[in-house]
């Protein structure tokens, strides 16, 4: 069988095949030179579906919510495309994705496209394609993307970089009222969500986020009040009301607010990507004529440190 | 850069629900490396298929204890195919507890390898390797 070009599996894509889909996530994924000319591609007919992020710590029931959210959204009539991601490995580069566990109904609707992703060594709380993986989506014409995060602990707060609406899941029993005020995660919340709400100090929690919430200025987005919803993701409990607090965040967010968000969000991946992309460079030529590694042993032994070391490396790698 | 990496998916068709095998082999392939897809036990052919699909994954290992395997596995041939996943493009491998007499038909179908008890992860994983060193190249 001749193996598809990028240009006809971007076709197929347009078509609606979910096949040329799952192709093409694999090769944005990999982050291949196909993979960009995929996204080139793409790009231009994405910007229509809502993307929505939910982060939270590991074992906070972020998947088995996402699930539940899913379903209610399918409920309303919305398609839907799902990015679960899971963490690599740091010693044998390996995942174990274990996302579509929880989402095992959802498999059998057509109206739902779910891919699992490995971080892959990104430290954000997503995998380094996730952005592009999201824009195939959207391209797709899912109207709505829910992208689940890696457990995220206090400053993994990158899927705010790429959500219109950024969801944080938290728990009874994780930290008192001075968690809430700390900076990162909580700061990033569209949406805060008290889950696994049938367990004691739920109610205690929620009141505690009100407390903090209600005194701090709603300056974020123009005037957001952002909300507090509790949940129990695995009973179905307030799923709709946190259905119905996206809808309202959407409705917030559409036009210029929407513009000015993602604006940002367009300036912080350009930067991010250069950044990159800089970084490669330099690393790979002052690798190949030895200059990086003979700084890194000066800094072992004393003879410079790491500051003026840097500014050699960058100095003398142009 | 990892553009080589090895997707799989691990999935127990059928009504048994012993799925240590299935997770001693979903851990020994990601100790070696490879992104391993686990959806857990009680999947129907269908369910199988689907997340083949959507995660484009490059090989395809079922766990079976309780005999149904003749009766199952062509059926999760038959719904790859319906969405146009031809068996020859996938890597597909079986384990747990078959029959010697139903190795050949099961090659017939597709399967390249049935794992019986006592086969050792380095064998499965080898295996693996082995392969996706010799596929050929599948999109641009």
């Amino acid at each position: 069988m001749p193996v598809p070009t990028v240009e006809q599996l971007v076709d197929r894509l347009a078509a609606g095949d979910r096949r040329a889909l799952a192709r093409l996530l694999t090769l944005i994924e990999n982050d291949t030179p196909e993979g960009r000319r995929a996204l080139a591609l793409l790009y231009p007919r994405s910007g229509n579906a809502h993307t929505v992020g939910l982060t939270g710590s590991a074992g906070s029931g972020k998947s088995t919510l996402t699930a539940a959210l899913a379903r209610e959204l399918r409920r309303r009539g919305k398609t839907m495309g799902i990015v679960a991601i899971d963490p690599t490995s740091p010693f044998s580069q390996g995942a174990l994705l274990g996302d579509r566990i929880r989402m095992q109904d959802l498999t059998a609707d057509p109206a739902v496209f779910l891919r699992s992703m490995a971080t892959r060594g990104a430290l954000g709380g997503l995998a380094p394609s996730t952005a592009g993986v999201v824009t195939a989506l959207d391209a797709f014409g899912k109207d709505v993307v829910l992208v689940e995060t890696v457990g995220a602990g206090q400053d993994e707060v990158d899927v705010a970089t790429m959500a219109d609406t950024t969801v944080v899941v938290l728990t009874p029993g994780t930290g008192d009222d001075v968690q809430a005020m700390k900076a990162g995660i909580m700061e990033i919340a569209d949406i805060l969500v008290v889950n696994k709400c049938d367990l004691p100090n739920a109610d205690l929690l929620a009141r505690q986020l009100i407390a903090v919430y209600e005194t701090a200025p709603a300056a974020k987005q123009g005037g957001w009040q952002t909300p507090i919803v509790k949940t129990a993701g695995a009973l179905g409990e307030g799923v709709a009301e946190l259905a119905d607090h996206l809808e309202k965040h959407r409705q917030h967010v559409a036009g210029h607010a929407r513009d000015q968000h993602r604006r940002a969000q367009a300036r912080h991946q350009l930067l991010a990507l250069a950044r990159q992309r800089l970084l490669d460079d330099l690393i790979a030529r002052t690798t190949a004529d030895g200059t990086l590694d003979a700084l890194v042993e000066r800094i072992a032994a004393r003879e410079i440190d790491p500051h003026t070391a840097a500014d050699e490396l960058v100095r003398d790698g142009r | 850069m990892p553009d080589d990496k090895i997707r799989v998916l691990i999935a127990k068709p059928g009504l048994d629900g012993h799925d240590r095998g299935a997770k001693v082999v979903a851990r020994a392939l990601r100790d070696a490396g490879m992104e391993v897809i686990y959806t857990g036990i009680r999947q129907t052919p269908d369910m199988i298929a689907e997340a083949a699909l959507q995660e484009d994954v490059d090989v395809i290992g079922l766990s079976i204890l309780s005999g149904a395997h003749m009766e199952l596995f062509p059926r999760v041939i038959e719904a790859l195919r319906q969405r146009g996943i031809q068996p020859d493009e996938v890597l597909l491998f079986a384990g747990g507890i078959i029959p010697d007499d139903d190795i050949e038909p099961l090659k017939q179908l597709g399967f390249e390898a049935i794992f019986g008890p006592g086969t050792s992860t380095e064998e499965i994983v080898r295996f693996v390797r082995e392969w996706a060193a010799r596929r050929p190249a599948r999109a641009t």
